[in-house]
């Protein structure tokens, strides 16, 4: 109530109060929070408390999309060093794994694996000016590289930072994200490269409804082994990834002040200004510019009367 | 052309007369050679290369923009603030054809001119900064991403830079003495007047409104709703403030142009709009408190980001204020030229603020983006350009004089 009572006064200031005497259609009802979304969409449940850290699924990631730096899987294994500064998703990586401490034991360390969280309402969707960005009923927010222009609004307006630019690419650089492996998940059974080669069974796949029951059984049937919070269940309005972690998400790397607002509901309210201000504005503009016409010719016809007076007074 | 030079009663060519300011190849030649045309050719000596390098090896090796810094001073600087800026030819035209201030009327066509060129090099910047720059139609004519308020502003740049060219029209047309053509778009300037003002207020809003979808990496006291309302309010203010700086500083460097030169008449226009930009300026800084009430972020000005806030707030905006309506009171023209710079510098500074120093402000400071200097190169190489193009135009087109073979615009 209170937010939509904010967005009421910010058209009056900006509209000069014609834009609530007008009605400005949708823009009430385009709410995210009153948008069901696609019921059938596919999730991915991340248990920070079971993974080893071996980072198959970054190789698994990088064979199935061909991305460039690929190394042999037990290179990604051995690797340790590369945990001592926390990664995020670049050109040639769309999701990486990261290590934290855990305060509760200090000899098992955390494992978060990070990627695209497929928002329900995605940031980079309502940015794109292109519309290169798709939210898919399968859950897959993926990205058309044939539209993109590379002003990469779609990085600034991700909050959760996870798509990168292909910066040394001269001629045709794209922007680069996970893409949920979209043809492998729309077929029948198919599930993500990621979720396919884990060993200790860290994620699940299957549909988000069922994913939320399973993610608040766990924390019920495990007490203490969960902070009570599935991160993505209400964060910006609901993502198709969802993670479970034994210590507060702002200790492993999550934000934890996103709210719970669709990111494009945020524009909303400007957008629906457009149109009123193309019937308001030319109106009261030719309204104002009547008034001088009618002015000016006053003063012309004084200015006569006062000529002729003079001329006849002579 | 050779057989006309030779005679005794020199009498120029078309191309002489309108391109070579009535001089032959060589004069006009020799005559370019001044300091400030040095300073400009070893700027572009320098910068030209840096464009091709740009357009060759892509933005990573020439640019300090990252995954997690995507927008830098080609953003930040050149569209936003030149945007801002550029708002004078939709402010002046408002006061002159909307509401009927005659006085102003000599101010329509240089600040249109500012206007469509501050547009056009905001926009050939922003070509150096799009990934894929030859794709700059696609929004217009591939996909139309109607949910972006990027398309917005894409489209009504592009509409608006129309609408200028409309408004400039009569003095190209003027210049080339193409009398039909003339009254054709002397007729067309209301209308571009009126939907150059639904553009303007809706573009300059919603460049801020860019900033919208970002709460979780715009400081608090820069974010708010009422973003698209500051963005608006300040390019109003910026508009004013550079048609102060640019009608001082062309009937200076072109006074030789103005024939019956009427400095006090000049002075007085300035006292005007130094007023009507102390009053934008009250209103947008009462604006400014009342979206720090509304989010209520009063803690916030208590940390280094405050006193930054402050300094801008204050400093550039209070300030500027209050000592220009004191300048207006007491007749001090010359201040008020004065603090309009600061209140261009204070835009600049605003501008800035919300596309880099409070943006991403939650990152550790490796992670931040300072500019590469070949951003800065590119950005000072464009602007030159910009100023070239500005004073080739000057030279030539009827813009700060009546043409005498034509009656003047009635306003």
């Amino acid at each position: 109530m209170m937010d939509s009572d904010r967005r009421t006064f910010l058209k009056i200031l900006a509209g000069a109060g014609i834009t609530t005497a007008l009605g400005v259609p949708g823009s009430a009802s385009a709410d995210g929070d009153l948008l069901p979304g696609y019921p059938d969409q596919f999730g991915v449940l991340v248990d920070t408390t079971v993974c080893i850290g071996c980072r198959r699924c970054e190789w698994a990631c990088k064979e199935w999309n061909k991305l460039r730096d690929q190394k042999a899987l037990k290179e990604y294994e051995k690797d340790q060093a590369v945990f001592q500064k926390a990664r995020r998703t670049n050109a040639d990586t769309f999701t990486v794994v990261n290590r934290f401490n855990n305060p509760r034991d200090q000899t098992k360390p955390i494992y978060v694996k990070k990627q695209c969280m497929h928002c329900y309402e995605p940031g980079c969707a309502s940015s794109c000016f292109v519309k290169a960005f798709t939210k898919r009923p399968v859950g897959a927010v993926t990205y058309d590289a044939s539209l993109c222009v590379g002003c990469r609004y779609c990085m600034a307006a991700c909050p959760f930072d996870m798509p990168a630019y292909q910066y040394d690419n001269a001629f045709t650089p794209e922007v680069t994200k996970c893409n949920f492996c979209f043809d492998r998940i729309s077929k029948e059974g198919g599930v993500p490269a990621c979720v396919g080669i884990c060993p200790v069974e860290t994620m699940t796949f299957g549909k988000r409804t069922d994913l939320i029951d399973l993610a608040h059984k766990k924390i019920r049937d495990n007490r203490g082994r969960y902070v009570n919070h599935v991160y993505g269940e209400s964060e910006v309005g609901g993502t198709s990834w969802l993670y479970l972690s034994s210590v507060p998400f702002n200790m492993i790397g999550f934000r934890t002040d996103l709210g719970t607002v669709p990111i494009p509901t945020l524009s909303k309210p400007f957008l629906s200004l457009v149109s009123p201000v193309f019937i308001a504005i030319p109106a009261l503009a030719m309204g104002v510019y009547s008034f001088k016409k009618r002015r000016d010719k006053l003063e012309e016809e004084e200015i006569k009367k006062a000529l002729e007076k003079k001329k006849e007074s002579k | 052309m050779d057989a006309t030079t030779a005679t005794t009663d020199f009498k120029p060519t078309w191309v002489q007369e309108k391109l070579f300011l009535g001089m032959t190849w060589k004069e006009y030649l020799r005559s370019n050679y001044t300091p400030f045309n040095a300073v400009a050719a070893f700027i572009l000596a320098i910068g030209i290369p840096v464009i091709m390098y740009r357009l060759l090896y892509g933005l990573g090796p020439s640019t300090n923009l990252s995954d997690n810094n995507p927008w830098g001073i080609w953003i930040g600087f050149d569209m936003l603030c030149g945007v801002a800026l550029a708002a004078g030819g939709f402010v002046i035209g408002t006061a002159v054809h909307l509401f009927g201030m005659k006085d102003y009327g000599f101010l329509f066509r240089p600040a249109v001119l500012t206007g469509f060129l501050g547009y056009l090099f905001a926009i050939i910047a922003l070509t150096f900064d799009l990934g894929r720059y030859y794709r700059i139609p696609y929004p217009m004519v591939v996909s139309w991403g109607v949910n972006s308020v990027l398309f917005l502003v894409a489209w009504h740049v592009a509409l608006y830079l129309g609408c200028q060219f409309v408004e400039w029209c009569p003095a190209i047309w003027e210049w080339l003495n193409l009398k039909k053509l003339r009254k054709i778009f002397v007729q067309a300037t209301l209308a571009a007047t009126i939907f150059g003002v639904c553009l303007s207020m809706l573009h300059q809003s919603a460049l801020g409104s860019i900033f919208l979808l970002m709460p979780e990496k715009l400081h608090p006291l820069w974010y708010s709703e009422y973003i698209p309302l500051w963005f608006f309010m300040s390019a109003i203010v910026g508009g004013l403030a550079m048609t102060i700086i640019e009608s001082m500083a062309s009937h200076r460097i072109f006074t030789h142009q103005i024939k019956n030169s009427d400095p006090e008449h000049l002075d007085r226009v300035t006292l005007g709009l130094g007023k009507a930009t102390s009053v934008t300026l009250f209103a947008y800084f009462f604006m400014k408190v009342i979206g720090l009430a509304h989010g209520n972020n009063w803690h916030y000005l208590d940390t280094p980001y405050g006193y930054w806030y402050l300094v801008e707030i204050i400093g550039f905006v209070l300030i500027p204020a209050m000592v220009l309506m004191y300048a207006v009171q007491n007749n001090h023209v010359r201040m008020v030229r004065g603090w309009a710079i600061v209140v261009v510098i204070g835009i600049i500074l605003n501008r800035v603020n919300h596309s880099i120093i409070a943006f991403n402000w939650h990152l550790s400071w490796e992670d931040r983006y300072v500019p590469h200097w070949m951003e800065i190169v590119l950005t000072v190489t464009i602007i030159t350009i910009g100023i070239l193009t500005f004073r080739w135009i000057m030279n030539r087109m009827p813009i700060l004089y009546d043409h005498p073979d034509f009656e003047p615009e009635k306003h």
